[in-house]
């Protein structure tokens, strides 16, 4: 006879002293993990509400301006520095783990229009209403020294708007012309103009450096290399944008807000028609910056809320207002891809998690790993009825509500009304437009 | 491509050189790049370059980029060690996707991605399954042997004294026979007797945890989720003790309880009364989910699936029928029997039902398909049944118990793998988790009969851990409370859930005519206008309507009727061609 009986040693399944960790001998085996999908689902589920449950985004506020916030500027090499202008032309220089303002300086009479670093970080540049643009150190001045600016440029019109080269030591401005200036020199290497009578926005591409886009009063964007004598392309759109921004991942991407309450991405390499149309704010849009990864953008909009988009998605994953931030002009992410900064009209500068559920600080591996697991459940059940009725919902103010309720409204009254037009006329004659082309009106080389 | 003539210079040169030059001695901050060693090196990455522009890449050529040309060995096993096709099998998890032609390209680039991801997770399975630490035990006899001839206590002498100890009977001939349950993770046994006696023992280190006498009439005793709770279906109402026997509830809404199954990802208590009532507890709230009348008369004989969590109940007249706590109905109802169904046990995997029934027959059926797979005669037919972890059934006949091998499959019963006769008659009969152990209840007490080859032999210590501490029990009760799978996720196939829901359209369409309120692809009924001089009489009207009646299905019907002319026309043609075909010569002299 041949036996053998299943016989453990608890030495091998207990700990030896009671400093160890518990031993846990595991086993895949699919048959002693039974109902595998419904216990995933309900920790799905569980995640999700979790998520919501922690989901508290807004970080801290940052007082000190006395009139609305135009502009902020990240610092290209340190985290934890933002530059924020005002419109009654003051400058502050924050740091943002102090939450504490470090430097004030009265800039400009009138607006700050603009604001941009040196790619280096030892500068910045500003321009503003008093027709001047101003570089200053980086570096405060010692104790009992005037704040002056290093170089002050006297324009003929007023600027509107500024962007430093990534790489070279020449920035562009925007006006009535978009002009290209070397920081040596008082007068403009260029002036491009094409027909406009104004521009409000201009951005260096970060990875092309030497191709830059605007965004013009008469609803157009322009391309122009600086190399060049003459602007490369122009995309004019139904109504006019507010800003741009490139998407420094792929930089043949740019993304730009829109006054008809839309943002559009654009492909530089096919601009007649707009890869997404970035749809769900109920006012017109601001501004606008893509995540430092290139795979969100956020936006700031007349109707006091922030939107997260994903890259390519069509609506907004994420909503952030407070009750007592008003129209929010500018908005930026964060380089380390965890913040988003905002400056609304009512002076203040916010900071919010960029991942509104985001534990801050540093995590422990076990953490790291229970985060990444309910990530991906998540991710995995995101279908399920429940769990995205969950993931997706968002409060939003009363009269918030309504306004896009109204716009639903009329959207739908639209398409109405375009579907009875086709249907009471001959097939073919009114070709089906749809929402991307709705809003090019001419690409002009 | 170059020829090999200046390929063969530098070689020689390189030779020259190095016999010119003495060889410095080696130290030991100096690492093997000695210039002799290297060049040549290089120079057969040179050749093997050449070579590879000759001929495709393979992997020993690249290898000896690397190493130098003395150590030329190859690895004889190149690559990862293969992992066998059936323990992958093992841990597959649904079939691949087959592809579509039109499937989207973003698409096709997830479910690409994913199943990279799923295969991966597949093999490292595969891969620490070499590494588990113990082995299933095993019984085999000498030549001419049977091994149901061997005795427990040649068993129990032959092993080591901790498996020895394991075959132990309990003499408790007052209050018999003994119903009796394991714990989840094999740790505990509970016992209860007929007559009142309630005892709760950890087996392993035989310590007795509680013992009482409920002075009533017990039907049966089970363990709720972890070994500080358990049930006692008494004889009026079921009520609910602590490890120490203390008793924490008497629900009155269960009454007349026969039978229990604890459902334990579920958290579910399901109960079989007398009244044929099939009731559903939820233990971690402690409310009634649900109370299904089943018009079945009594039920006494109760199984749990362990792989969907659906109850079956046998039935006096012979059937079989399953349950989930949110449907009134039975999902399935199966005839197995010509008589009453006597016992039920259903295998881990879910896949084997076996069924003994007064008609003296032993049934296997398979529970995906609700196929009979095989059937025996037992003469004295078989009071209880139950299954192992490793699929060893046991049959409690009387007062014997014998096991069988190899039950779930098609190939029918044979002669049993053991045999174990007892004192009293048998009640009830439950295999320890994770052990060889079948546990025995009947008159004359309990039985501890140690099976060699019955439980699985590696554990996994986050679903069922026999030697988990305090703490890890109470952290593995948050864990598994948090994830308890609600009572309406109890379905036949438990991964549905998982699956695409291909709703129709039908189902979409009536789901959108339910949240509108209306139908929006329904027409507007026709109102004819109000016409005037007598013409909106009502003939004239209904006239009128008639006209456009089923006006958008008239070009359907058009479409549909050509087209059957169209077929027929067709079909005729060729009859007439297979006509024409079978013209013989002699036909031109017909007239």
């Amino acid at each position: 006879m041949k036996v053998k009986v299943l016989c453990r040693n608890p030495d091998d399944y207990v700990r030896e002293t009671t400093r160890d960790i518990q031993r846990v001998p595991r086993n895949y085996d699919p048959t002693l993990h039974p109902f595998e999908v419904p216990r995933e689902y309900t920790r799905a589920l569980n995640a999700t509400k979790l998520q919501k449950v922690f989901a508290k985004p807004f970080v801290a506020s940052l007082d000190g301006h006395r009139d609305g916030i135009s502009c902020i500027v990240k610092h290209p090499k340190s985290l934890s520095t933002v530059i924020s202008g005002a419109c009654d032309g003051e400058v502050k220089v924050w740091n943002l783990s102090k939450r504490e303002c470090l430097r004030t300086v009265q800039a400009h009479e009138g607006f700050v229009r603009g604001m941009c670093s040196r790619f280096c970080g030892t500068s910045f540049f500003t321009v503003g209403d008093d027709k001047t643009i101003k570089q200053w150190n980086m570096e405060a001045p010692g104790y009992g020294v005037r704040d002056e600016p290093i170089n002050t440029i006297l324009g003929k019109t007023v600027f509107t708007g500024i962007d430093h080269h990534y790489k070279e030591g020449t920035f562009a401005t925007c006006g009535q012309t978009v002009d290209i200036w070397d920081e040596q020199r008082s007068s403009p290497l260029r002036s491009f103009s094409w027909g406009v009578d104004s521009f409000n926005c201009v951005r260096f591409n970060p990875v092309e450096t030497e191709l830059l886009a605007s965004c013009g009063s008469d609803r157009s964007i322009i391309l122009y290399d600086t190399r060049e004598a003459a602007p490369l392309r122009k995309v004019i759109m139904k109504m006019r944008n507010n800003t741009l921004s490139w998407n420094q991942m792929e930089a043949y991407y740019f993304v730009c807000a829109n006054e008809d309450y839309n943002l559009y991405t654009y492909d530089i390499r096919y601009l007649d028609i707009p890869v997404t149309v970035h749809m769900d704010h109920v006012s017109a849009v601001l501004d606008v910056d893509y995540s430092p990864t290139g795979r969100e953008l956020v936006s700031a909009s007349f109707d006091k809320t922030i939107r997260i988009f994903g890259k390519d998605a069509g609506h907004s994953r994420e909503v952030y207002h407070t009750k007592r931030m008003q129209h929010v002009i500018c908005v930026r992410w964060s380089a380390d891809n965890k913040y988003i900064m905002s400056g609304s009209d009512e002076m203040n500068i916010r900071l919010w998690k960029a991942n509104a559920s985001e534990k801050l600080g540093l995590l422990s591996a076990r953490e790291k790993a229970a985060a990444n697991y309910n990530k991906k459940l998540i991710e995995k059940f995101q279908y399920h009825p429940q769990v995205k009725r969950i993931a997706t919902y968002r409060h939003l103010p009363r009269e918030l509500l309504r306004q896009k309720r109204e716009q639903r409204e009329m959207k739908l009254a639209q398409r109405r009304k375009d579907v009875n037009i086709r249907k009471h006329s001959k097939p073919g004659s009114i070709p089906v437009v749809t929402e991307k082309e709705k809003h090019v009106v001419a690409v002009v080389e | 491509m170059a020829a090999p003539m200046p390929e063969g210079l530098p070689s020689t040169h390189v030779e020259k050189k190095n016999k010119k030059q003495k060889k410095p001695s080696k130290r030991y901050w100096e690492k093997t790049e000695n210039p002799d060693q290297r060049k040549p090196g290089e120079e057969q990455s040179k050749d093997a370059q050449k070579q590879n522009k000759a001929r495709p890449i393979n992997r020993p050529l690249k290898r000896k980029k690397f190493e130098g040309p003395e150590q030329e060995k190859l690895d004889p096993f190149p690559g990862v060690a293969p992992v066998p096709k059936e323990r992958l099998q093992k841990f597959k998890r649904g079939e691949k996707y087959k592809w579509h032609p039109d499937t989207l390209r973003k698409l096709k680039t997830a479910i690409k991605f994913s199943e990279t991801v799923s295969d991966l997770a597949q093999d490292q399975a595969a891969r620490f399954d070499l590494l588990l630490p113990e082995d299933a035990g095993f019984l085999e006899g000498d030549e001419d042997e049977d091994t149901c001839t061997i005795s427990q206590d040649d068993i129990a002498d032959a092993v080591d004294i901790t498996s020895g100890s394991k075959y132990f009977n309990l003499d408790l001939s007052q209050f018999g026979p003994y119903r009796l349950d394991y714990s989840k993770n094999g740790r505990h046994l509970l016992l209860g007797g007929k007559r009142g006696h309630v005892a709760c023992i950890d087996w392993h280190s035989k310590d007795l945890m509680c013992e009482v006498n409920v002075m009533e009439t017990v039907n049966d005793v089970k363990w709720l989720h972890t070994e500080a709770m358990f049930a006692v279906a008494q004889k009026r109402w079921l009520y609910i003790y602590d490890s120490k026997g203390v008793e924490l509830h008497c629900i009155k809404k269960f009454n007349d309880v026969l039978k229990m199954q604890f459902l334990p990802y579920h958290f579910l208590l399901a109960t079989a009364s007398a009244t044929g009532f099939l009731q559903y507890l939820d233990v971690s709230v402690g409310k009634e989910i649900a109370a299904i009348c089943t018009k079945m008369g009594r039920l006494d004989v109760m199984a749990q699936n362990p792989y969907n969590a659906v109850i079956h109940l046998g039935h006096p007249n012979g059937t079989v029928s399953l349950w989930s706590p949110k449907q009134k109905e039975p999902l399935v109802k199966l005839l197995c029997h010509r008589g009453a169904v006597r016992s039920l046990a259903v295998d881990k995997t879910g896949t084997y039902m076996v069924t003994s029934g007064l008609d003296r027959k032993l049934k296997v059926y398979d529970i995906r398909t609700f196929k009979h797979l095989h059937s025996c005669f037992l003469p004295a037919g078989a009071s209880c049944l139950s299954l192992s972890q490793r699929g060893l059934l046991s049959v409690a006949t009387g007062d014997v118990v014998q096991v069988y091998r190899d039950v779930c499959g098609s190939n029918p019963l044979t002669k049993p793998y053991m045999a174990h006769r007892l004192r009293g008659q048998v009640c009830g009969v439950a295999y320890c988790p994770f052990e060889d152990v079948l546990g025995i209840g009947h008159g004359q007490g309990f039985t501890s009969m140690i099976v060699p080859g019955a439980g699985e032999p590696n554990f996994d210590a986050l679903d069922a851990n026999p030697y988990r501490s305090a703490k890890q029990r109470q952290e593995w009760e948050v864990k598994a409370l948090l994830e308890k799978v609600q009572p309406d996720l109890i379905v036949l196939d438990p991964g549905e859930l998982g699956k695409i829901d291909k709703a129709t359209f039908e189902q979409r369409h009536k789901r959108k005519v339910e949240s509108l309120g209306f139908d929006p692809l329904g027409k507007e009924p026709f109102k004819p206008r109000a016409k005037k001089k007598g013409r909106s009489s009502a003939g004239a009207v209904e006239r009128r309507k008639k006209k456009v009646a089923y006006e958008d299905q008239r070009d359907v019907i058009r479409e549909s009727v050509q087209e059957k002319m169209e077929k027929q026309k067709e079909l005729e043609e060729k009859a007439k061609a297979m006509e024409l075909e079978k013209k013989t010569a002699l036909d031109r002299f017909r007239k």
